[in-house]
């Protein structure tokens, strides 16, 4: 098998959990209570614990010797394979929790077929994902029924988080960056054969919150080949430049 | 539980009520007061409670109860509450003598 292929579609793993991550850390302190500061801050940190998993065995299977830091801080925006979906910028409360429940929605059901990969490390960090991911989802879930199915300006600002990040859900289904052969070898899981569950528990909570999918047509997007949106540069140079202005620093 | 139960009713943030929070630590054992947060409803009190109070395996169950349902006794009937119990000493079991060897009495 293709260890170049093995580790690239590993970091694209990788890099969704921490690109969106790092945004999630971002409302530490901006949230609409404390206690949403706290909840989203543990599901970043989830994210960021599978993102840290997932790096250090995308350096093991690449094998130059890059560890987590390596890959997480010295890497530039073009080799960052990441979906665009999360590394836009947060938007308001409701675009931050539609965001929410289209990514961890699909990422329920990638951690769920993962399981029974034949890498058996990436099988372990899907086993203990999964379980995380069911929280983010339910946590999305309940904070979109109510928004919109709340007040008249809570539906309107749902709704209108719905529609601006719908276009950029399509990209979670790109498989031009993952290996024919890695499918074949059960290693990794072809996303398209995720997303009709994903629509239908998308579309349920859609529906319960009185809220409509929108039929704009996806975005043009290129994040698993490293093609990003002007925000991910800042969102980079915020991440990377502590690690990078003193390299090997430790507190 | 109720998808979206019923709790107090919610407004703007500001208006958000306040939930008691109770854990129990471990089975076998009883829930006990943590502290309190704001929710707008009984389900996401519980889940806010999750989070506030149980990220780091403090519990295996949680309640969550409207601050505002819980009845309190006064600081100023300290006194007459608790007082009287000080100096009846016989409702303390401290005339017995402890056989030995009985380990859990």
């Amino acid at each position: 098998m293709n260890t170049d292929a093995h580790a690239r579609y590993v970091l694209a793993l990788a890099d969704d959990a921490l690109v969106a991550a790092q945004r999630l850390g971002e409302w530490i302190a901006s949230a609409p209570e404390l206690e949403e500061d706290v909840a989203l801050a543990n599901i970043g940190l989830d994210l960021l614990g599978q993102a840290r998993a997932l790096l250090t065995h995308a350096g093991q299977v690449e094998g130059r010797g890059r560890d987590e830091d390596a890959l997480a801080y010295f890497r530039d925006e073009r080799d960052f394979l990441n979906v665009q979906l999360v590394e836009r910028e947060n938007g308001d409360f409701a675009v931050t929790v539609a965001r929410l429940l289209l990514l961890s929605t699909y990422l329920h059901e990638l951690w769920s077929a993962l399981r029974s990969s034949t890498d058996p490390t990436l099988a372990a960090i899907a086993a203990k994902a999964v379980k995380e991911a069911d929280y983010h989802v339910d946590h999305a879930r309940m904070w979109v029924l109510r928004l919109g199915d709340g007040t008249e300006e809570s539906h309107r600002r749902m709704q209108a988080g719905l529609d601006a990040e719908w276009p950029y859900s399509d990209e979670l289904f790109d498989d031009s960056h993952i290996d024919p052969a890695l499918v074949e070898a059960g290693v990794a899981v072809d996303p398209a054969l995720l997303r009709e569950a994903w629509r239908m528990r998308v579309a349920a909570v859609a529906s319960e919150a009185t809220l409509a999918l929108t039929d704009v047509p996806p975005a043009v997007t290129g994040g698993r080949r490293g093609v990003h949106t002007e925000q991910m540069g800042y969102l980079l140079a915020e991440m990377q430049h502590l690690a990078r202005s003193h390299p090997g620093a430790t507190w | 539980m109720s998808e979206v139960s019923t709790g107090p009713t919610s407004g703007s943030r500001r208006d958000w009520p306040l939930w008691e929070v109770f854990v129990r630590s471990r089975r076998g054992l009883s829930h006990v007061h943590v502290g309190s947060l704001h929710a707008p409803d009984a389900a996401m009190a519980l889940r806010n409670a999750r989070d506030v109070y149980t990220r780091r395996q403090e519990g295996v169950s949680l309640w969550v109860v409207p601050a505002a349902a819980i009845t309190a006794s006064s600081p100023d009937e300290k006194d007459s509450f608790f007082e009287p119990a000080a100096d009846k000493i016989y409702r303390h079991p401290t005339f017995y003598e402890v056989p030995e060897g009985v380990e859990h009495l």
